[in-house]
């Protein structure tokens, strides 16, 4: 890294270097069994330059020559965008535990029995099911280095345990699934398999439904995969600022339920998504993005904030090019209420755990529209089977502004987001 | 190299083993609004090893050439640990052979000056359209160069360029937020992303005229897919079902995708092939070193035969199909979709919308995705059909259906296939790998279609 920045020093007015380090070790499970053992070895190195006061990107992994590389940023910087921000500076950062040593020493029969266990306890509840998945370890190395000083390094740890069952009967397919991630060993597979029992317990039979406007129950899966992404792309302050969120001028006003609290939080100790800093070396903190209802702030990267007079608020973060903004782990604060009540409560609806194809809308606009993959009927405060071949549609302002009630049933899905299950009044249902 | 590497294949001990070698360098340019937000360059190199012991497989990957000894033996090691039936993967001829990389105009040695002033130009274009809030556009070329050798005593290298532009114009009105996207791609072809200056002003205005656009009542339609659209549906809604690795561990699903089942009428075929050239889907050999095939998944509505790897087609006792694909080193390789269309009939456009009282004309993609049994896709564009004419504009709408009924109820198939090289596949964290797909216009009774 400091090879890179000094050869870039002799033609760059300002350098930044970000290298990535990582081994991952996923065990893969297929029809029942045990399939396949990988190991992932990778290192990544990006640098951001900046000539004649302008910006340069260059990434590389493997056998490049780190002259190579400032060539190429150099190259870029020619087109690149006035650099409006300084790299950060040396400075201390707040804590975060996201390390766990005892992950590394996790053996791979250790891995292998934890998935034959969820696969075993899914089977014997289930005959003819067929289970799909991996456990995973590893370790990643986040290492920045600017000519303005900035040092900053972390080491993070991660396990993961992911499930599907397929189970095919009469030409109907039916998918349950639960996935658990922390930064330490998760050792026990019992959550995991009691989670797919319980949705295979749910949709042992079909239930009809007809076309119509009745209310839902989100289950925390169903949150993640149906009403987040719109969120998450509004209050980015790249959209805010190209004028392409729907909310770009609802800063400080009510236009959520006021049951409803999201947040940004980098800062749970071994949480997948925690880290100290973000991809550009700011300190990481927890921002509240709706705040008892209230659009309460927009999130960004150092450019995105220089060029809207704002400033960074840690989420600045790299997939393959430049940082842009992006959150680390959305949590939503859960109610009173526990699922069961929420059942109870509905005289007909639906409960949606899995949506097939939500996210292909105009998600900008806050709309979603898909398939129920995985979801229930429920009649007279009773769930009585799984529905099929049925779309709902909505928006997800229209949605969250008025909030039936908020679950107590808070849970992580894959460490990225934390939340409840949500019930809301109502929902447009095309059956068929 | 290719000494090297058949010497450390010969000096170990598995059923199966298989070296890959990736090179590549990629340039990409990405604007939001006026404001051109990246201008980047990436080189890459790396590798992976794959063995197959008893049945089991062991994998690893690295940067460092330096490693390929000790990753080679780690991926033996694993298979061995996994290994404890025995292999099925069927047999291959050892080919050496080199492919270079097609290119009619070389996206590599067009300047980055060049292309950041023809994108100007469409975003200029976009910006200026009145009622446009702001754009949206990335491009990307690649070059990359896979060296793969195999136990079978096979050496091969094939160099590909690839090239990719998403464009995207957003309309805004008060709190209301409207897109329309455009995407194309090619196997290295540069001048697909030039000359665009028309399609760019239209998706402009379309982004703005779909601010006044009623929304679509959900319910079942009859619907009528344009090429591109009608090229996702079936990437979806058949494509993946056709992948036999879903399929050959299963029982069930092998007596559900028993090789002669009628899935449509008569004017039906669906094919997929590597074999077909010149698109972005095409190649000579897959990453197990099979040579590329055309295969009929749907032969005059019957299932015909299915999307294959080594090991899948050794299990089922069929042919590889030249199928197996990995997007680059860090992965093994699957079983996936290379150009992938239904072939043309003989309605024309006329004939297929003028029976219809009330439908829906769907056209062009924003997205697809499938749970093999069940399937959703998504349509850039759409318009209500009216007594047999297409009538006003909508919001782009959801189609979602089950395979195992929607093929049947394609009651007619167009005159006007059409490729569509835009798009990429993902598929169990490998994307977006470049394939085709496409198809003529078809007409689709009983779909069923998501709104208020």
């Amino acid at each position: 890294m400091e090879e890179i920045l000094d050869i870039a020093s002799r033609s760059a007015e300002r350098a930044e270097v970000f290298r990535v380090t990582s081994i991952r070790t996923p065990v893969h499970f297929e029809a029942n069994r045990l399939k396949q053992i990988q190991t992932k070895e990778s290192v990544s190195v990006a640098l951001r330059l900046v000539k004649n006061g302008k910006m340069g990107f260059a990434q590389a992994s493997g056998n490049i020559p780190p002259a190579d590389l400032v060539n190429m940023a150099l190259e870029t910087s020619q087109f690149g965008f006035p650099a409006d921000f300084d790299f950060p500076p040396l400075r201390s950062f707040v804590d975060v535990e996201v390390f766990d040593p005892q992950v590394e020493s996790i053996g791979i029969d250790s891995m292998i029995s934890l998935g034959q266990a969820v696969i075993d306890a899914v089977c014997v509840n289930t005959a003819g099911i067929l289970c799909e998945g991996s456990i995973s370890r590893g370790t990643a190395t986040f290492e920045i280095a600017s000519t303005g000083g900035g040092r900053a390094s972390c080491k993070r740890t991660n396990f993961s345990i992911s499930m599907d069952g397929m189970l095919v009967r009469d030409g109907d397919i039916l998918y349950v699934g639960d996935i658990r991630s922390s930064c330490r060993p998760i050792m026990d597979a019992s959550p995991v398999a009691g989670e797919i029992i319980r949705q295979l317990d749910l949709a042992r039979s079909n239930a009809p439904l007809k076309s119509g406007t009745m209310p839902v129950i989100f289950t925390p899966f169903g949150v993640a995969g149906s009403l987040l992404a719109p969120l998450i792309s509004a209050f980015n302050g790249k959209t805010v600022l190209d004028g392409a969120s729907p909310i770009k001028d609802k800063k400080d006003m009510v236009i959520f339920d006021s049951k409803l609290f999201l947040s940004d939080d980098p800062t749970i100790p071994y949480q997948p998504g925690s880290t100290p800093f973000d991809d550009e070396g700011m300190p990481a903190r927890r921002n509240a993005l709706i705040d008892r209802g209230k659009v309460a702030q927009f999130y960004y990267d150092l450019h995105t904030a220089a060029l809207s007079g704002s400033s960074s608020t840690g989420n600045g973060s790299r997939s393959g090019g430049m940082p842009s903004p992006s959150i680390h782990a959305l949590v939503i604060e859960g109610g009173k209420i526990s699922q069961a009540d929420m059942v109870k409560d509905m005289k007909e609806g639906l409960i949606i755990e899995q949506m097939m194809g939500a996210e292909q809308g105009n998600i900008l606009n806050g709309d979603f529209s898909g398939n129920v993959l995985l979801g229930y009927k429920v009649d007279n405060g009773e769930i009585i089977g799984r529905i099929k071949n049925t779309m709902v549609s909505g928006n997800v302002y229209q949605l969250l502004k008025e909030i039936s009630a908020i679950g107590s049933d808070s849970r992580w899905i894959a460490g990225y987001v934390n939340t409840p299950s949500i019930y809301c009044p109502a929902i447009a249902v095309s059956a068929k | 190299m290719q000494d090297r590497l058949l010497s450390i294949i010969q000096g170990l001990k598995a059923d199966y083993i298989e070296i890959r070698l990736d090179d590549s360098q990629s340039s990409r340019l990405v604007y939001r609004g006026e404001r051109l937000e990246e201008a980047g360059r990436t080189a890459s190199t790396g590798g992976c090893v794959r063995a197959l012991v008893k049945g089991g497989w062991g994998f690893s990957s690295f940067n460092s050439l330096d490693r390929l000894a000790e990753s080679a033996a780690m991926a033996v090691e694993q298979a061995t640990h996994v290994g404890k039936g025995h292999s099925e993967f069927s047999p291959a001829p050892a080919v050496i052979d080199k492919v270079e990389a097609e290119y009619k105009k070389n996206p590599l040695e067009v300047p980055l000056s060049s292309k950041k002033s023809i994108l100007d130009e469409y975003n200029r274009i976009m910006l200026e359209t009145p009622g446009i809030q702001t754009t949206s556009i990335g491009y990307g070329d690649v070059k990359k160069k896979v060296t793969f050798a195999s136990s079978d005593g096979s050496y091969i290298e094939q160099s590909r360029i690839d090239l990719n532009l998403r464009l995207s114009a957003i309309a805004s009105r008060n709190a209301d937020v409207q897109q329309v996207g455009l995407s194309i791609g090619s196997k290295g072809d540069f001048s697909t992303a030039e000359g665009l200056q028309e399609k760019v002003r239209g998706i402009a205005q379309r982004a703005v005229a779909l601010l006044s656009a009623p929304e679509a009542r959900g319910g079942t339609y009859t619907v009528v897919l344009d090429p591109v659209l009608a090229g996702v549906f079936v990437h979806e809604a058949f494509g993946h079902l056709s992948e036999a690795d879903h399929i050959y561990e299963n029982p069930q699903m092998r007596d559900l995708m028993v090789l002669g089942r009628r899935f449509g009428g008569q004017h039906l075929n669906i094919v997929d092939g590597a074999a077909v050239p010149g698109l972005r889907g095409s190649y000579r050999y897959d990453d197990e070193g099979t040579p590329a095939s055309k295969t009929y998944l749907i032969k005059e509505g019957v299932l015909n035969s299915r999307l294959h790897s080594r090991e899948t087609a050794a299990r089922m006792g069929e042919q590889p199909t030249g199928n197996a694909r990995a997007i680059n080193y860090t992965y093994p390789p699957i079983v996936r979709m290379t150009n992938t269309y239904i072939e043309p009939g003989s309605t024309t456009f006329d004939d297929m919308i003028s029976g219809i009282r009330e439908g829906v004309y769907a056209r062009d993609w924003y997205g697809g995705t499938t749970s093999l049994e069940m399937f959703t896709f998504s349509a850039g564009e759409a318009y209500m059909i009216r007594n047999g004419k297409i009538a006003e504009m909508i919001r782009p709408v959801v189609l979602s259906g089950n395979v195992f009924t929607t093929l049947h109820n394609i009651d007619a198939i167009g005159n006007d296939l059409d490729m569509n090289q835009g798009g990429g596949c993902g598929k169990a964290g490998q994307s977006p790998l470049p394939v085709s797909n496409g198809s003529p216009h078809i007409r689709i009774q009983n779909c069923l279609v998501g709104g208020k």
